[in-house]
């Protein structure tokens, strides 16, 4: 494996580590409010976020192109903010990706908090516990599989992502050239040795994620029927 | 000077509307009755602070709603024991009761409430078990044992012993009378098995279709009957001193009317019971009856007669200032000629007997 490939496959787990961790801590409000809200705008905000499953990657890709750009709202204030611009960036990726794979994330908590209900939130209530103490003892116990589901999922998917990163991110070296991206570059350069390498490392690395999870699911599956 | 539970609210909730103006004692054991679909479950939620009334729930003089103000269920201290036991299923049972126990407030030793509330409720071999590996009877004591390690102010029950067979509830019974007579803590219990209210309540407050049917005494509201007992089962209730045991194994019931005899079925004598006399086991009879096989015959005066349907009425007797209901026939009405003020005997066919 070359000094590019080892620097694309870092860069693709470090961008699949951040979104993931920012993206759970994200959709843990959003989910828990679709599970428990009764409001009339919760249809409306499920279908918003789970628009990026059916959406062509580079839909959000060009959209992000057009916000990231430092004359627009959020590529200015970031600019201002940071120094630098958004578009063509780690950071531009990081944020693309969190929208790339929020229903990834959103969906599996949501289902786990209404599977879990109000029952035990109740039951912790009446003890004495204070809403985040609850959360806390009882929400997160009760719901570790669902949070394994997501951050697993948004995991896998954010390392195969190709669209958005292509649009929003381009093809630099250490900053945005992702797996996906080298792969997709090689071929194009008819360098078929280095696209099966990277194509095989992807198909890998995704297997062993998501065997991960289901193997780690069986076993606590088994656990609970004991 | 007792505590007392303030209710002033109308609670809707789509077509249904509950709506209470009532003063509940905090002491003793005061059962909520009635069909279900009356309102008991969600009265208990509204005081738990599980469902907002936009109405006034206050409590020994702190306002838990109202004013503007909605204090939230964890300040509230209000244990709930709910129908089913909703043990948290990620610790087992010791973490279960520890998870109460830590969270009793400043100055109580954790650990040491723990043993000795699991030494009270039995619980000592289930300790290391989870929740799914409890049987029904098992979860429930836990949960209540839960409940209590949390020091509530007041407890809430909502039918704890509905999902558990006869000797599970057998099991489940002297626990709460503990509860209510060693510890004094107030206990809100809801039911509609009018055997639990006999046996635990001092107080009953009767819910028809959302509203407050009747509250007082539990002897005056199960005698008064009405829409909440359903119409048809109306029974009476009489307390007695358990005066001794005959040696043919029959335990003496003595209370201001007279005495009555019940098998013993190991009571300790000295204690006061409660017996239940459901009014279609009583008959009346005008001149004191003779070889007859039942045991009970209390001297009796008709107080009201009152129809039931075509064929049936119900008779109201006083008896010592205990009310009896029998349920006869309007043919035995007439033929006894049973009108208002009339002397007669009430033979008792049968009389159940609840501990407490």
């Amino acid at each position: 494996m070359s000094a590019g490939d080892l620097q694309s496959l870092w860069l693709t787990l470090r961008l699949a580590g951040v979104v993931t961790g920012l993206l759970l801590l994200i959709a843990t409000p959003l989910a828990w409010w679709l599970a428990h809200s009764r409001a009339r705008l919760v249809p409306v905000v499920e279908a918003l976020t789970a628009l990026p499953l059916v959406l062509p990657p580079t839909v959000i890709g060009f959209y992000m192109l057009v916000a990231f750009a430092p004359g627009s709202l959020v590529g200015g204030l970031w600019l201002r903010l940071t120094g630098h611009g958004l578009g063509f960036s780690f950071a531009g990726l990081v944020v693309a990706s969190l929208f790339y794979s929020l229903p990834f994330a959103v969906q599996p908590l949501q289902a786990g908090f209404v599977q879990m209900g109000r029952a035990p939130l109740e039951a912790a209530a009446s003890l004495g516990a204070a809403p985040w103490d609850a959360f806390l003892s009882v929400t997160l116990p009760l719901s570790l599989r669902a949070y394994l589901t997501a951050g697993v999922l948004t995991f896998a998917h954010t390392m195969g992502e190709f669209g958005v990163v292509l649009m929003v991110g381009g093809n630099i070296p250490g900053q945005t050239r992702v797996i996906s991206v080298a792969l997709y570059e090689a071929v194009e350069g008819l360098d078929y040795g280095a696209a099966h390498r990277l194509a095989g490392l992807l198909m890998v690395l995704s297997f062993a994620v998501l065997l991960g999870l289901y193997g780690l699911n069986a076993q606590t599956g088994r656990g609970r029927a004991k | 000077m007792s505590q007392s539970l303030d209710l002033d609210f109308r609670l809707r909730q789509g077509g249904f509307a509950l709506e209470v103006r009532q003063s509940l004692p905090v002491a003793g054991l005061t059962a909520i009755f009635g069909p279900s679909g009356a309102g008991k479950s969600t009265l208990l939620r509204a005081i738990a602070g599980f469902e907002r009334t936009g109405g006034q729930i206050s409590f020994g003089g702190d306002i838990w709603e109202g004013d503007g103000r909605f204090l939230a269920p964890h300040l509230r201290r209000v244990g709930y024991v709910f129908q089913e036991p909703r043990l948290f299923a990620h610790l087992d049972v010791a973490g279960n009761l520890t998870y109460a126990a830590r969270r009793a407030g400043a100055g109580t030793d954790a650990s040491a409430d723990v043993a000795a509330t699991a030494q009270r409720f039995g619980l000592g071999p289930l300790m290391v078990r989870r929740p799914h590996q409890l049987s029904g009877g098992e979860a429930q004591r836990v949960a209540l044992a839960r409940a209590v390690l949390a020091r509530p102010r007041l407890l809430v029950m909502d039918e704890p012993v509905s999902a558990l067979d006869a000797a599970r509830r057998a099991e489940i019974f002297p626990l709460i009378e503990a509860l209510r007579d060693r510890d004094g803590i107030g206990i809100l219990y809801v039911s509609h098995a009018l055997t639990e209210v006999v046996r635990l309540a001092g107080h009953v407050l009767t819910l028809v279709d959302g509203r407050v049917a009747g509250f007082g005494p539990a002897a005056a509201i199960i005698a008064e009957g009405g829409a909440a007992f359903g119409g048809v089962d109306t029974a009476c209730l009489i307390e007695a001193e358990h005066a001794g045991d005959t040696a043919d194994g029959l335990a003496q019931l003595s209370f201001s009317g007279g005495t009555l005899l019940v098998p013993a079925q190991g009571l300790a004598p000295g204690g006061r019971v409660r017996v239940l006399v459901q009014a279609r086991d009583v008959m009346i009879a005008r001149a004191p009856p003779e070889g007859l096989s039942a045991l009970n015959v209390l001297a009796v005066r008709v107080v009201a007669i009152t129809d039931l349907g075509p064929a049936d009425c119900e008779v109201r007797l006083d008896c010592a200032g205990w009310v009896l209901r029998a349920r006869v026939t309007r043919r035995s009405v007439q033929a006894l000629a049973l009108a208002e003020g009339v002397h007669c005997h009430a033979v008792l066919k049968s009389v159940a007997l609840a501990r407490g």
